[in-house]
């Protein structure tokens, strides 16, 4: 059988369901046996998406291992992955047996639930990322956030109440915004069918609050400033693993969504609303850094430090350049790998010492070697230093906005030195400087389980830091398209308003 | 060959930082110290082959950022510029490593020390070979690590690691000018790769752009871009402040990095791109500008320190400024050699001044010295050498130590290149003046006068009775002693002289206009004897003050308090850009923090929102566990209306 042909995505999409479905039969208290099912579900399911990629052919910018089956009768269920969105189920598939491994001992309470609900949520993220069809993606996108508010409400800290009720607050405003122009671009072109909505012209003037509806969710999701004070709240309550989903793939789920809906469909709006964009990523990336630097708490730090670098990814897409929209994808993919990494480094601490608050660590190099090594990779890579993955959206984003605006590029530049600040400084406070305070005296370096969960993550932000490669090539051909269909609008609609 | 010259380096920082431990301290001290011993012995053979035999190398690597246009490839490119900086870096990299051996045996982490040493000289040989500027911005910033971890090696020390912090975080302003230069190059050039550049620069030549809402000279304001990131690597005036910080780090660090190699990249870069530079001359006016007062400024502080380092610190700065100004005026030649010759004079000053605090028990005061030259005689002889080549001791149109031939040379070009470049001239010799009075102040403060040791505070509990270094630290001093005696008069006639265009073939440019090279051979005489004189009266006033009449430097520093406290804090640079820059932008972060999300945005927001709709938090808890629900309840309503309307228009548009 040809492997192309075979529902692959649906298999991987689906296969954690599997996993649920066997935690759900084993005893209440079978919390070994539920931790393993997982850790094997994920591992299968990250092998299936690994076969994706490998007869993923990088050569054309078309919809590739696409599935259509009609469903309930009235809708379609259609599937499917280009350049864009490939990379995105990857890093989903890749990140679970990690998430799962390092919930291993610090989650002890409702084991079975737990796993079950990391089980669901991977089902929903890379639905998300493979769904093409309108109904089909919102029910993705929106039922993503039930796994997550569980996740925060029953396991996360002193404060869940109030962080997944603003969590709450922002999302529903900007989902039910999406759902109206969803239904208004069906009843524009008749179709949910996202293959078909990318061709579809829309009038200049519909564009504009199709453009605005679907911004409102997605800015809400990234997030961008204004509406990024649920981010830090929800990083600070949620348990380790928690965190790292949120960090590494569901804000990426609003960056993915300016690329497949915003600015494909609606080209004329994204050009002249552009500015906003630069406007409110500019003032992200200033902004929250500072902020970043007069944090004390250490997820937060590093939650804040996401936002800013959300500001790159939005920065990027709105050039409607090659290297401004393949930088951003590098660096949301990057910023999976590098936030999800430094969470897990807040979590190694937090389940020794319990405590976030920066001032209550200090020389934990001396106790801590291999953890000090590992936090170092990933505060450098944070900062974009050249030859970690950090290194090469930055710089790609960046050289676009050059070439759009250079006071974009000139503000969003001073990045290098904010950023250097707060991680600098950051790590000097926790890892540097003389052990003395009494309750460190003990502490321990990282276990043979959490080197195996840190490792890969290591390597990667290195490698892809020195031979982006691999992921270049995915996205080029899909982002080359998508760059041409953006100019041949923009210049038809100019066409069109000379006469 | 060229791929073992960078790479050795690599592999030996790999195995010392992994496998360290595993294979023991003395083995990697070896294995680390041989690899890029053999490195530099290869650089001596390309030296020769590229510098006399005119051979200019591409050497492809691999692939790296490919996006649309832009095309940035890890690869060498091997020209007479590549192989003098490789050459430098690798003999004093080996040198500073075998003498690190030495100097650091009572470390407990030495295996980190030569991987970190290692790492540094890997991406400083990235940086030289670079042949476009995304990789030479990988070796700037992989070198920037590298000095970070290696300030910072000392962790325990609170000082250490704000010094760390301090030069990576003042470099990086200088990357965001180089950053942004690299930009719009790409912009203007749609390349980045070094050749293509230079074959379309002079096209380029008084065009201008769009930048910031104003219209400019394009290369100007490329150039000054890319300049700002020389002036933080090369800790130029206004980026100075993280150097002198700096030698926190333990003495070989300084000797390698903060004085041969890292931060002269920023004038290899200017050399490097010499083809952009020449056709933007207000920038070069600029550099000029920047390198006379660095100079300047430098030397004045230098001229009242206390620590031995500090002196040197602040001395490499000043010689860094001689370096710009040469590069200002057209000498790029000049600027290398200087670069070249001081690598080896001011590695020996830097090893010989750790020789002489190794002899303290890591006591640095030179106000807790004296009288050494009897108790430790080798190191004694080669602070002097270093001394007569940093001070310039020569006879003019004759021959001298090695820092004679370089900066003169630079001098008389500054002369020679006219108005209104003249004011550097007067800076220069001034600081020839100055540089000669520290050097010998440092010299006699350390080895003359009564011994002042027996209240120094060391280390630890040794007897403190100065000892002579071991010979694994004296043996890298005496040869860079002989690269300090020899390198000006051997190759001047290569690097500046009637060698010049067979040495160099195209790795440097001169405009067609520029004929300083030539004219700067030219200069009256007492353009000629100047910097000599200087050198001479600095010296005299050294002698009078230290070693005659020893009551004068308390005493003229308590008539001049006001100036000397100015100088004794460096113009108070540090002070003024802490209530500039350093606590506004901590009072910035912590308002925009607490007032702008949690005040205006949170207030007005979700709090404001929820205080209204609840009005106790025990509702707010009660109705919590509703949330969920009712977003669910929301989400399917959504769907309930979407299949409803399928439903009514059986899947056709309205």
């Amino acid at each position: 059988m040809n492997v192309a042909n075979a529902p692959l995505l649906s298999l991987v999409t689906f296969l954690p369901l599997v996993g649920v479905a066997f935690i759900a039969f084993l005893p209440r208290d079978a919390v070994q046996n539920a931790r393993y099912i997982a850790l094997w579900t994920t591992l299968v399911t990250f092998a299936v998406s690994l076969l994706i990629w490998i007869n993923f052919d990088t050569t054309t910018a078309n919809f590739q291992f696409v599935e259509e089956r009609p469903w309930l009768g009235v809708f379609t269920y259609r599937v499917g992955v280009d350049g864009i969105s490939m990379l995105f189920v990857i890093l989903t598939t890749f990140l679970m047996p990690l998430c799962i491994l390092a919930s291993w001992e610090s989650v002890e309470t409702r084991v079975k639930e737990y796993m079950m609900a990391f089980l669901v949520m991977e089902t929903l993220m890379v639905g998300v990322f493979c769904a093409l069809d309108l109904v089909l993606f919102y029910l993705f996108f929106e039922a993503s956030l039930i796994p997550m508010f569980i996740i925060i409400g029953v396991w996360g800290g002193p404060r869940r109440v109030y962080a997944s009720f603003k969590f709450f607050l922002y999302t529903l405003l900007g989902s039910l915004l999406m759902l109206l122009a969803m239904m208004a671009m069906y009843w524009h072109a008749g179709t949910t069918n996202v293959i078909t909505l990318l061709s579809t012209k829309f009038p200049a003037e519909m564009q504009w609050w199709l453009w605005l509806a679907f911004f409102a969710s997605f800015a809400v999701k990234l997030p961008m400033w204004p509406v990024h004070t649920w981010l830090p709240d929800a990083h600070v309550e949620a348990p380790t693993a928690g965190s790292v989903i949120l960090a590494a793939i569901l804000l990426k789920m609003g960056g993915y969504g300016f690329l497949r809906f915003s600015v494909p469909m609606f080209p004329i709006a994204s050009q002249e609303l552009a500015p906003l964009v630069f406007a409110l990523s500019v003032i992200a990336i200033i902004y929250t850094s500072l902020v970043a630097l007069a944090q004390e708490d250490v997820k937060k730090l590093i939650a804040y430090s996401s936002v800013a670098h959300m500001g790159f990814v939005t920065m990027g897409i709105f050039t409607f350049t090659v290297q401004g929209i393949d930088g951003a994808i590098f660096q949301m993919l990057s910023h999976g790998i590098v936030s999800a990494a430094l969470f897990l480094c807040v979590g190694v601490i937090y389940d020794r010492m319990h405590t976030r608050e920066i001032a209550a660590y200090g020389g934990l190099v001396n106790r801590m070697p291999i953890y000090a090594f590992c936090f170092m990779v990933f505060t450098m890579a944070n900062v974009g230093l050249p030859g970690t993955s950090g290194f090469i959206g930055e710089f790609l984003t960046l050289l676009a906005a050059f070439k759009t605006n250079t006071w974009v590029a000139f503000l969003a530049t001073t990045s290098v030195v904010l950023s250097a600040s707060y991680m600098l400084y950051l790590y000097r406070r926790v890892i540097f400087g003389a052990l003395e305070k009494a309750s460190l005296k003990a502490i321990t370096d990282m276990t043979p389980r959490e080197i195996i969960v840190m490792a890969p993550l290591v390597i990667l932000t290195i490698l892809f830091g020195f031979y982006p490669a691999p992921i270049l090539d995915v996205t080029a051909a899909s982002v080359k398209a998508l760059v041409q269909n953006y100019e041949a609008a923009i210049n038809t609609a100019a066409a069109a308003l000379a006469r | 060959m060229y791929q073992a010259i960078v790479f050795l380096p690599l592999i030996g920082a790999i195995i010392a930082g992994f496998f360290g431990r595993a294979i023991g301290t003395r083995p990697t001290e070896i294995l680390t110290t041989a690899f890029v011993g053999i490195a530099a012995v290869l650089s001596w053979i390309a030296f020769f082959q590229v510098g006399f035999g005119g051979e200019v190398v591409k050497v492809p690597v691999a692939r790296w950022i490919t996006s649309g246009e832009l095309d940035a490839s890890w690869a060498f490119r091997i020209d007479t510029l590549t192989v003098v900086m490789l050459v430098v870096v690798t003999t004093v990299s080996s040198l500073v490593h075998l003498y690190s051996i030495g100097y650091m045996h009572e470390d407990e982490s030495r295996e980190r020390f030569f991987s970190y040493l290692s790492l540094f000289t890997f991406a400083m040989l990235m940086l030289v070979t670079s042949d476009n500027l995304v990789q030479m911005f990988f070796g700037w910033e992989g070198v920037g690590l590298a000095s970070y971890l290696l300030i910072g090696f000392w962790y325990t020390r609170p000082s250490a690691s704000a010094a760390a912090i301090k030069a990576f975080v003042v470099n990086r302003v200088g990357d965001f000018g180089f950053a942004l230069g690299i930009f719009g190059t790409f912009y203007v050039f749609q390349t980045v790769q070094l050749d293509a550049i230079f074959a379309a620069a002079p096209g380029f030549a008084g065009k201008s752009m769009e930048f910031l809402g104003y219209q400019v000279d394009i290369l100007t304001v490329l150039c000054f871009l890319l300049f700002i990131g020389a002036m933080g690597k090369s800790a130029q005036f206004l980026l100075h402040t993280w150097l002198p910080d700096a030698m926190e780090g333990p003495t070989p660090v300084s000797a390698l990095i903060h004085a041969a190699t890292m931060v002269t990249a920023g004038v290899f870069m200017v050399a490097r791109l010499s083809p952009m530079f020449e056709y933007a001359p207000t920038t070069l006016q600029f550099v000029t500008l920047i390198g006379a007062v660095t100079a300047f400024f430098a030397a004045t502080v230098g001229l009242v320190q206390n620590d031995i380092k500090r002196v040197i610190a602040y001395s490499t700065c000043s010689q860094l400024g001689y370096m710009f100004v040469a590069c200002g005026v057209g000498a790029y030649s000049a600027g290398i050699f200087h670069l070249f010759t001081h690598a080896f004079f001011k590695a020996l000053l830097f090893l010989g001044a750790g020789s002489v605090i190794h002899a303290m028990h890591h006591e640095q005061d030179m106000r807790h010295m004296g009288g050494l030259a009897n108790r430790i005689p080798i190191t004694w002889a080669m602070m002097l050498i270093g001394t007569l080549a940093l001070t310039g001791v020569g006879i003019p149109h004759l021959i001298g130590f090695a820092g004679f031939h370089s900066k003169d040379a630079i001098v008389e070009a500054a002369w020679a290149a006219g108005t209104p470049s003249n004011y550097a001239f007067w800076l220069l010799v001034i600081a020839a003046l100055m540089t000669s009075f520290y050097s010998w102040r440092l010299f006699f403060m350390t080895f003359y006068g009564e011994p002042r040791w027996q209240h120094a505070h060391g280390h630890d509990d040794h007897h403190h009775e100065p000892h002579e270094s071991p010979p694994v630290m004296l043996v890298p001093l005496f040869v860079l002693a002989v690269g300090a005696v020899a390198s000006g008069f051997a190759f001047s006639k290569y690097f500046i002289g009637s060698g010049y265009a067979e040495f160099w073939g195209r790795a440097l440019f001169t405009a067609p206009g520029n004929h300083i090279l030539e004219e700067m051979h030219h200069v009256p005489l007492w353009v000629a004897w100047s910097a000599t004189i200087a050198m001479l009266i600095g010296f005299g006033i050294a002698w009078l003050y230290y070693m005659s009449a020893t009551w004068l430097p308390a005493a003229t520093a308590q008539m001049f308090r006001p100036l000397y406290n100015f100088l004794l804090n460096a113009w108070y640079f540090d002070a003024l850009y802490d209530r500039l820059f350093v606590r506004p932008a901590f009072w910035l972060g912590r308002l925009l923090w607490k007032g702008g999300d949690g005040a205006i945005i949170d207030g007005l927001g979700p709090d404001g929102v929820s205080a209204r709709v609840l009005d106790t938090t025990a509702r707010v808890i009660r109705l919590q566990t509703g949330y969920l629900y009712h977003y669910a309840f929301v989400m399917l309503i959504g769907v309930a209306i979407i299949l409803t309307v399928f439903m009514f228009t059986g899947g056709q548009p309205l």
